[in-house]
C-alpha cells in the first residue's frame, strides 16, 4: 500500500467485477476525486480478483479495512461526499458491519469446528507427523507402557469390550471380542496387521490418519499385540499412498530405533516388529481374507470362512486384522478407561466415527463426530448446506456397500443400528452428499460399474451377477429398459447377495436396493416413460423452453456451445434440437426455471415440428 | 539411539513439549503448514518454500515454523496455523506463497491478525 495518502481504495478489477461494471465506477470515483480536490489523499488501486464476485463490483477501503459491495457510478458522488470527506462510511453499501469484518470467528462459534470432537483425530494438524518426540509429547506411547508394564491381556480385552468399541473399517464388527478370539487360539507365532487398503471411491479417512499421526496407528497395534500375543505386524497399505506410506516407514524407523518397536520393548520382555505391506490398489484386497493372500505374495482373493483369521489367518496362523481408525482409537480407550469411552456415542455405537464429507456440500472435508449424532446436523451445521442453491436429494453411505438415504430419513442418528435400518451402513466413513442435478439410476449403475470392475472374479455370483445388474442398469439408462425390470433387478440382488463367497459380492447390491427403496419413480420414470427427469440420462432427456416462463434474456444461448439457442432479445427462444448435445450449460444457467427438461421422444417431436413449420414458411414464400 | 525405559518416555515428553509447544523454548510464535495429500496437491509445498524464503531473508530465529497433516477442511486447503505466544491460534485457509509471506510480515512480525486470508481462531475439541 503506498503511503502519502490518506485513504487508499481498492477496486476489485477481476474479470467478474469488471463484468459487472468496476470500470464504470472506478471512473467515476476518478471524477469525484478530482472534482472534490481529493485526487492527493485518496489513492484509487485497481486490484486482482477478490474472490467475491457474486457481490461485485467491490471496492475494500483502507486503512479501516471496510468493505463495499455492488457499487454503481450513482452511489459514488455520496459515497466521496460521505466516506472520504465527512469520514462517514455509508453503511447501506457495506458488506458487513465494519466491527464484524474485523472479529475473527472462534472454532467454539462456527459449526464445522464445535460440533466436531477429536479422538482418532486428535494429534491432526498439530504434531509433526515425522517427529515421534512430538506424537511423545502427546502422552504417544504411553498406553503402550501401560499395556506392556502394567497390564495382561485379559485386562486389555477387558477393557476394549467393556468400551464397546466396534471395527471402523466397515463391518463394525466388535474389536474386543475379535481379540479375545484370537487369545485364546493356541500359537507360538500370530500376526497383527492393519488394514490402510481403504477402496471405497471418495474416503480418505484412513489415509489422513496414517500421513498426519503414523505413530498412533504403531501404537494401536503395539496393544493389540499384546492382547493377542503376536510378535510380528504387517500394515497393508495401497500404493496409491505414497505420503503415507513414507510417513509410516519413517515412523517405523524411529519407534526401531527407540526400542518401542523390536524386542524387549521398554524392557517389558515384550517384543513385535511391524513392516509395510504396499498393496497394488485392489477393492477386494481390503476384504480380510484376500488382504491376507495378497500379503502371503499370492493373488488377491479371498476364502471361505471358517476358519476365521482368528484361528487361522496368514500364513494360517493366528491373526487379527484391524482398520487404521480402530487402532488409532486405542490408545486414548487404554489411558483414559472404557466409560470415558463410551462418555460419548450410543449405547451400542460408542465413541466417535471419522467421516470423509464430500460432494454437493459447502463444507468438504474429514470430520470426526460422535456416533448418534442426526444426520441432517452433519449435512446443514458441519457441511454448510448444499452448494449453489441445489436441493438435497440424498446422502450416500458405506460406498459400494452402501446405500443412499433420502431426505425425510435426515434424522437418523449416527449409529451402526439405526443407519442399517434404513438399508445403507456406517461403513468405513464415506458420506457423499448428492444433490437435485443428479439421477439415482445413475448414481447405482456408478457403484455397480466399480464393483464389477472389482469383482476378483473368484466366485460366480459376484463376477457374473455384478456384470449382469450393471447391463441391466445401463439398458435403463439408455431407454431400453422394460417393464418388469424393478422386480427382475430386485430377485438377482437378492441372488447374488446370498450367493457369494465374500462381503464384496454380499454388498454390491445394496447401491441398487436401496435407491429402488426410496427412488423408486425414477426407475418408473426411465423405464415407461424413458423419461430422466434430473437430466443426466442424454438419450432420456430432452432440453426446452418454456415459451411462458422464458424473458428472453439471451443467457442461455451465450452459454451454449453449440450455438443451438436463438431467439430475438425479450422474446422467448428455442433450442434447435439437432443440434443440441444436452450438455445441461443452459439448464444450468437459465435463473427463471425457464429450461424444462422433457423425456428422450420429444425431441423426435419437436424437431418433426420444426421441420414442419419450415416447410410452411417455404410454400408461403 | 539407546532403548526407552518408561522414565525416558515421560523425560522426552517433558523435554519436546516446550520445543513445539511455545511456552519454555523461547520461542514467541510457531507456524503449522498442514502439508497432507490434499494441502500439498492445492499448494503446500509452495506456501512452505516462501515461508522458509521469508524467515532466511528476515533471518527468523525465535519462530518454530513445522508441518503437519491435515487440517480436515480440505476444501479450504492449503491452509496453516499460525500460534502467537499466549494467543488462541489463527487458522489460515486458501493460501499462496503471496498470502503467506503477508501473514508472516502482518501477523508474525506485526502482530496482527491477518483477516481477510483467516478462517477461525481457537482449538478443535479433543476427546
Ligand atoms: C470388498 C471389501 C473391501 C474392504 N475394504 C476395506 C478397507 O479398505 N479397509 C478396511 O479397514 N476394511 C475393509 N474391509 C473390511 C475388512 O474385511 C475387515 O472387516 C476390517 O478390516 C476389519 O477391521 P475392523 O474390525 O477394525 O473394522 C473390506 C471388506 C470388503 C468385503
Amino acid at each position: 500500500m503506498e503511503t502519502g495518502y490518506r485513504v487508499n481504495l481498492m477496486i476489485c478489477g477481476g474479470t467478474g467485477c469488471i463484468a459487472s461494471g468496476s470500470l464504470k465506477v472506478k471512473h467515476a470515483l476518478q471524477e469525484e476525486l478530482a472534482k472534490r480536490g481529493l485526487e492527493k489523499e485518496v489513492n484509487l488501486v485497481l486490484t486482482g480478483c477478490n474472490g467475491f464476485c457474486a457481490q461485485g463490483p467491490i471496492m475494500t477501503v483502507y486503512p479501516e479495512g471496510i468493505f463495499y459491495e455492488k457499487l454503481k457510478p450513482e452511489d459514488i458522488p455520496v459515497l466521496v461526499e460521505e466516506h472520504f470527506l465527512k469520514g462517514r462510511p455509508v453503511e447501506r453499501l457495506m458488506y458487513k458491519e465494519p466491527e464484524k469484518k474485523s472479529t475473527l470467528p472462534v472454532m467454539k462459534d462456527i459449526p464445522f469446528f464445535n460440533l466436531q470432537v477429536l479422538r482418532a483425530l486428535r494429534n491432526k494438524g498439530l504434531v509433526d507427523p515425522e517427529k515421534i518426540e512430538e506424537y511423545i509429547a502427546r502422552d504417544g506411547y504411553q498406553a503402550a507402557a501401560k499395556v506392556l508394564l502394567e497390564m495382561t491381556p485379559e485386562q486389555i480385552i477387558k477393557e476394549v469390550k467393556e468400551s464397546g468399541l466396534r471395527g471402523r473399517g466397515g463391518a463394525g464388527f466388535p474389536t474386543g471380542l475379535k481379540w479375545e478370539l484370537c487369545n485364546r487360539v493356541p500359537g507360538e507365532l500370530k500376526y497383527i496387521l492393519c488394514n490402510g487398503d481403504e477402496g471405497d471411491p471418495g474416503a480418505f479417512m484412513d489415509r489422513s490418519v496414517m500421513e498426519a499421526d503414523p505413530h498412533v496407528v504403531l501404537e494401536g497395534m503395539i496393544i493389540g499385540a499384546k492382547a493377542i500375543g503376536a510378535s510380528k505386524g504387517y500394515i497393508y497399505v495401497r500404493a496409491e499412498y505414497p505420503l503415507a506410506v513414507q510417513r509410516l516407514q519413517l515412523a517405523i524407523d524411529q519407534a526401531r530405533a527407540y526400542g518401542l518397536l523390536g524386542e524387549n520393548i521398554l524392557g517389558s520382555g515384550f517384543n513385535l516388529d511391524i513392516e509395510i505391506y504396499q498393496g497394488a490398489g485392489a477393492f477386494v484386497c481390503g476384504e480380510e481374507t484376500a488382504l491376507m493372500r495378497s500379503l502371503e505374495g499370492k493373488r488377491g482373493m479371498p476364502i471361505p470362512r471358517p476358519p476365521f483369521p482368528a484361528v487361522q489367518g496368514l500364513w494360517k496362523k493366528p491373526t487379527v486384522l484391524n482398520n487404521v481408525e480402530t487402532y488409532a482409537n486405542i490408545p486414548p480407550l487404554i489411558l483414559h478407561g472404557a466409560q470415558w469411552f463410551r462418555s460419548l456415542g450410543t449405547e451400542k455405537s460408542t465413541g466417535t466415527k471419522v467421516f470423509a464429507l464430500t460432494g454437493a456440500v459447502n463444507n468438504i472435508g474429514l470430520i470426526e463426530v460422535p456416533m448418534g449424532i442426526p444426520l441432517r446436523k452433519v449435512i446443514y451445521d458441519i457441511g454448510g448446506g448444499i452448494r449453489k442453491g441445489k436441493k438435497f436429494k440424498a446422502v450416500q453411505l458405506g460406498g459400494p456397500s452402501g446405500g443412499c438415504i433420502p431426505e425425510n430419513l435426515l434424522d437418523t442418528p449416527v449409529t451402526y443400528e439405526d443407519i442399517v435400518q434404513t438399508g445403507a451402513i456406517v461403513g468405513s466413513g464415506g458420506m457423499v452428499v448428492i444433490d437435485d442435478s443428479n439421477c439415482m439410476v445413475s448414481v447405482a449403475k456408478f457403484f455397480l460399474e466399480f464393483t464389477t470392475d472389482e469383482s476378483c472374479g473368484k466366485c460366480p455370483p459376484c463376477r457374473i451377477g455384478t456384470k449382469v445388474l450393471h447391463d441391466k442398469l445401463v439398458d435403463i439408462t439408455e431407454g431400453r429398459g422394460q417393464p418388469g425390470d424393478i422386480e427382475l433387478l430386485q430377485d438377482l440382488c437378492g441372488d447374488v447377495i446370498n450367493c457369494s463367497l465374500c462381503g464384496l459380492g454380499q454388498t454390491a447390491p445394496n447401491p441398487i436396493l436401496s435407491t429402488i427403496r426410496y427412488f423408486r419413480d425414477e426407475y418408473e420414470s426411465h423405464i415407461h416413460d424413458k423419461w430422466c427427469k434430473a437430466g443426466v440420462c442424454r438419450t432420456l432427456t430432452t432440453f426446452y423452453v418454456d415459451p411462458e416462463t422464458c424473458k428472453g434474456c439471451g443467457a442461455c444461448a451465450r452459454v451454449c456451445p453449440q450455438k443451438a439457442i436463438s431467439g430475438e432479445r425479450k422474446k422467448p427462444h428455442e433450442i434447435n434440437q439437432e443440434l443440441c448435445v444436452k450438455c445441461r450449460s443452459c439448464y444450468e444457467t437459465c435463473k427463471f426455471g425457464a429450461l424444462k427438461i422433457g423425456p428422450g421422444r420429444l425431441r423426435g417431436e419437436l424437431i418433426a415440428r420444426a421441420r414442419e413449420k419450415e416447410l410452411k414458411g417455404v410454400e408461403q414464400a | 539411539m539407546p532403548k526407552l525405559t518408561v522414565d525416558d518416555l515421560k523425560k522426552i515428553k517433558e523435554e519436546y513439549k516446550s520445543t513445539f509447544t511455545l511456552r519454555e523454548g523461547g520461542y514467541r510464535a510457531k507456524i503449522t503448514v498442514h502439508m497432507g495429500t490434499c494441502g500439498i496437491a492445492a499448494g503446500a509445498r509452495e506456501v512452505m518454500n516462501a515461508l522458509m524464503d521469508e524467515m532466511a531473508k528476515e533471518n527468523i530465529k525465535d519462530v518454530i515454523v513445522t508441518n503437519s497433516g491435515c487440517a480436515g477442511f480440505c476444501s479450504r486447503e492449503p491452509m496453516a496455523t499460525v500460534e502467537m505466544l499466549n494467543h488462541a491460534p489463527v487458522k489460515y485457509q486458501l493460501l499462496n506463497p503471496e498470502k503467506i509471506r503477508r501473514i508472516f510480515k502482518e501477523h508474525v512480525q506485526g502482530g496482527k491478525v491477518v483477516d481477510e486470508f483467516a478462517l477461525v481462531a481457537g482449538s478443535e475439541t479433543s476427546y
